[in-house]
């Protein structure tokens, strides 16, 4: 499937309705969706025939996109059970079947369970601002609990050092695939201009 | 809920040591057709819990003649893959529940996904 293709399918993948600030559900652009799916898929190949988590999937556009791209299984994990049943009926339009869905909470998952168990995980992760503090990071160490080869996320560029920090910690190995401007449209109330430009970063994290 | 993530899922129920496996109760079973991807299903079964699988598998009443233990040499056995892939992937449960084997707790299942929210003073 081409770029363009995978990015106009991505377009009719319905999002939130009613977005909930505690859990920061602000959706995927289906150009950020596609781009980062085509790279991971024609640069790594890390998609098609694997086995993927999508943690934090929301309504579903990487899962979406996974799926597309010929995944083994993709399973999409999120707490939030209205944006699983918009997950649920955006695949059911989509008549995709090698997708599968589990409500729980990601921030007190026992990642051990799933150890090794994918073999990629993909996530736009809550970036862990405001009430949220230091939610990227735990998702990010679940998923390279979950992941036996690599896991692909979206982190706010100002944080790239500090990530990188942990990274080294964990002893994983970090690369930035690139810096995309993450346009976030004005989600909430409290967002005084139209949309705001963000600086972010598609990154890599290997264990070898 | 297909039953290559019910091979994975476990309860974590605060106090319970081994939450694994769920045992399925469902009320409303589905089979969807998928793709068959033999490259894929082998790379799978080494990962698997076989006698989780072949225990959901019966209880649901879909189990068929997938046999008890793994077969050796399966990677070029693609009638045998192509059992474990329908179990795996093809086979959903929908509606019903998942229940601890330690304490009982039951995760419900609707719409075909499961609910492994806990609560506070679960956790």
């Amino acid at each position: 499937m081409k770029l363009k293709e995978l990015e106009s399918c991505l377009q009719q993948v319905d999002t939130f309705e009613e977005p909930k600030i505690l859990l920061e559900q602000y959706p995927t652009s289906p150009h950020i969706a596609a781009c980062m799916l085509y790279t991971i898929q024609s640069t790594f190949d890390d998609i098609e025939g694997k086995l993927v988590a999508d943690l934090g999937c929301g309504c579903g556009v990487l899962s979406i996109g996974a799926a597309m791209l010929d995944a083994g299984l993709c399973v999409g994990f999120d707490i939030d059970d209205d944006a699983l049943d918009i997950f649920r009926r955006n695949a059911d339009e989509f008549e995709i079947s090698n997708i599968d869905l589990v409500q729980c909470d990601l921030c007190c998952l026992e990642a051990e369970a799933y150890a090794n168990k994918f073999d990629t995980v993909i996530m736009n992760p809550p970036f862990g601002t405001k009430h949220n503090q230091g939610m990227d990071m735990k998702f990010l160490r679940a998923a390279l609990t979950m992941a036996q080869t690599a896991v692909y996320s979206l982190h706010k560029t100002s944080t790239r050092e500090h990530i990188q920090k942990k990274a080294n910690d964990w002893g994983v190995k970090m690369e930035v695939i690139a810096e995309l401007r993450y346009d976030l449209p004005a989600s909430y109330k409290f967002h005084k201009k139209k949309s705001v430009d963000i600086q972010v970063d598609f990154l890599r994290f290997s264990t070898t | 809920m297909k039953l290559l993530t019910h091979n994975m899922l476990t309860s974590h129920v605060k106090g319970v040591s081994k939450g694994y496996p769920l045992l399925i109760k469902a009320t409303e079973v589905k089979v969807n057709e998928v793709e068959f991807n033999p490259k894929f299903v082998s790379r799978m079964i080494p990962k698997l819990e076989w006698g989780a699988l072949v225990q959901a598998a019966e209880g649901l009443g879909q189990r068929q003649d997938l046999p008890g233990e793994l077969v050796s040499d399966y990677e070029q056995n693609d009638d045998f893959l192509k059992k474990v892939h329908r179990v795996l992937l093809e086979v959903e449960v929908m509606e019903g529940c998942l229940q601890c084997p330690e304490s009982g707790r039951e995760f419900p299942i609707s719409k075909g996904i499961p609910n492994m929210l806990l609560n506070e003073d679960e956790v």
